[in-house]
């Protein structure tokens, strides 16, 4: 430690209240795996490219190593860990797993989070709205096609809910 | 990566921030959206010794259309401007707004933080100079407004005294019958662009243009506004040799240099090539004419 003085961050994360006292040039990604052990957000790339770490802060997607944790103070955030309920994937989740809208996923969790941001605006995307709002995705194996379909199959989804 | 430490001041009003910023020396730093001073200060480009955060500052992220002009507080995120019905009646201001990088930058990046950082690869520089815009800064000696032309004086360079901040930014809305296009071509979304041309234009009539703004992004140490090239079509007619005429005189007027998004030459001839086609996109939108234009890239 540096001589900066710590700050305590206080956020609910997927629904829950937590506390930490950090270094103020924590990046929110850090500050979620490390100090409150939400390791299903990954650090891709580091350097605001990637995706792999997005979360969802107030309802709209970031990417957590692009944020010190102090900006989040009093936020509301969403990780991967918070979108599956009673042991039963998300419809989102599950879109993925249904189409094969993964290999190595670790880019899934970031994936996910831009899918659910998009549909809760928009239940009926079309290709390029589709498109657009993963832009800031990086996935290497899939190709994307079968992210594609399953963002296509997870919006049919959750309209029926 | 992990920036140099710093201390962390959260300022409540900009009035707050300024004192802070006064107290805290030259080497403190305004942190507004934070996407190009957080990924500076991870790479170790930048090293302020004390942060002060604007983002808990309230009212201070509103679009407002009034007696014909628009305001955008400094915190007014390119998501928020992107999705304003306000912003919907200037097409280029959408066109800007709607491709800045990807999703998530655009839902935190700020349009107050985009102008005080003047990056020469920026967008809202060469998109806000085709229009009459001002900036309003809040500061220890009270308020100024500046125009945009001035505002920005070099690279990465502003008028901004270290305790002044940007607090609003207005924008006259263009006069009848008027069009505009922000064209940025980049290599993929989350990139910088590698040229970019925005036009503003006015029609008398069907096809003669009555006034022009034509500013190049990305090919220079600022946006280039390319008066030689608003000449070639200022009260004349709209047609493939006019428009060929300013396209020439843009690529003129850039000054790109190489660098890992192309040679010189390739950018200059994109950036005359992006001219024209928002110079079409810009006279079909004039006439009333819905078009779709903005940032372009692979796979969009």
């Amino acid at each position: 430690m540096s001589g900066a003085e710590m700050v305590t961050v206080r956020v609910r994360v997927n629904g829950e209240a937590r506390e930490a006292l950090v270094e103020p040039r924590t990046l929110l990604v850090d500050f979620l795996r490390e100090n409150l052990n939400l390791t299903g957000t990954h650090i891709g790339c580091d350097t605001t490219y990637c995706g792999a770490c997005t979360v969802l802060l107030n309802g709209r997607t970031v990417k957590s190593c692009t944020l010190f944790a102090p900006m989040a103070d009093g936020g509301e955030i969403t990780t991967v860990e918070g979108l599956a309920r009673d042991g039963a994937l998300h419809p989102v989740q599950n879109a993925f797993a249904e189409c094969h809208g993964l290999q190595c996923g670790f880019c899934t969790p970031g994936l996910l989070l831009s899918t659910l941001y998009l549909l809760n605006s928009n239940s009926k995307p079309t290709e390029q709205q589709i498109r657009k709002a993963i832009a800031g995705n990086t996935c290497r194996c899939t190709g994307y096609q079968n992210i594609l379909k399953a963002i296509r199959m997870a919006a049919g989804e959750m309209e029926k809910r | 990566m992990y920036a140099y430490p710093f201390s962390y001041h959260r300022a409540k009003s900009l009035a707050e921030a300024s004192k802070l910023l006064q107290e805290l020396g030259e080497e403190s730093r305004v942190l507004a959206g934070g996407q190009s001073l957080i990924p500076l200060m991870k790479m170790r480009m930048a090293r302020p010794t004390a942060l002060v955060d604007i983002n808990f500052v309230e009212g201070l992220s509103g679009i407002q259309g009034h007696n014909g002009e628009l305001r955008f507080g400094a915190l007014a995120r390119h998501t928020d401007i992107e999705m304003s019905e306000a912003v919907a009646a200037i097409p280029i201001l959408h066109d800007c707004a709607a491709g800045i990088a990807d999703v998530q930058v655009r839902n935190q990046g700020t349009i107050g933080g985009s102008l005080a950082e003047a990056d020469p690869s920026g967008d809202w520089g060469a998109t806000l100079l085709t229009l009459e815009t001002s900036v309003t800064c809040a500061g220890p000696q009270g308020e100024r407004t500046i125009k945009l032309e001035d505002f920005i004086k070099d690279a990465f360079t502003t008028v901004l005294g270290h305790e002044e901040l940007v607090r609003e930014v207005v924008v006259k809305k263009p006069p009848r019958n008027s069009g505009g296009a922000y064209l940025a071509f980049k290599r993929s979304a989350s990139v910088y662009a590698t040229a970019s041309a925005a036009v503003q234009l006015t029609v008398d009539g069907k096809d003669i243009c009555k006034d022009i703004r034509v500013v190049l992004g990305c090919v220079g140490l600022m946006a280039i506004r390319a008066k030689r090239a608003e000449d070639e079509l200022r009260g004349k007619k709209i047609d493939g040799k006019s428009i060929q005429r300013v396209a020439e005189a843009a690529r003129e007027a850039a000054e790109p240099q190489s660098d890992m998004r192309g040679s010189a030459d390739y950018k200059r001839t994109l950036v005359g090539a992006l001219v024209k086609r928002a110079i079409g996109i810009a006279a079909r939108r004039a006439r009333g004419e819905r078009v779709e234009a903005g940032h372009e890239y692979v796979g969009r």
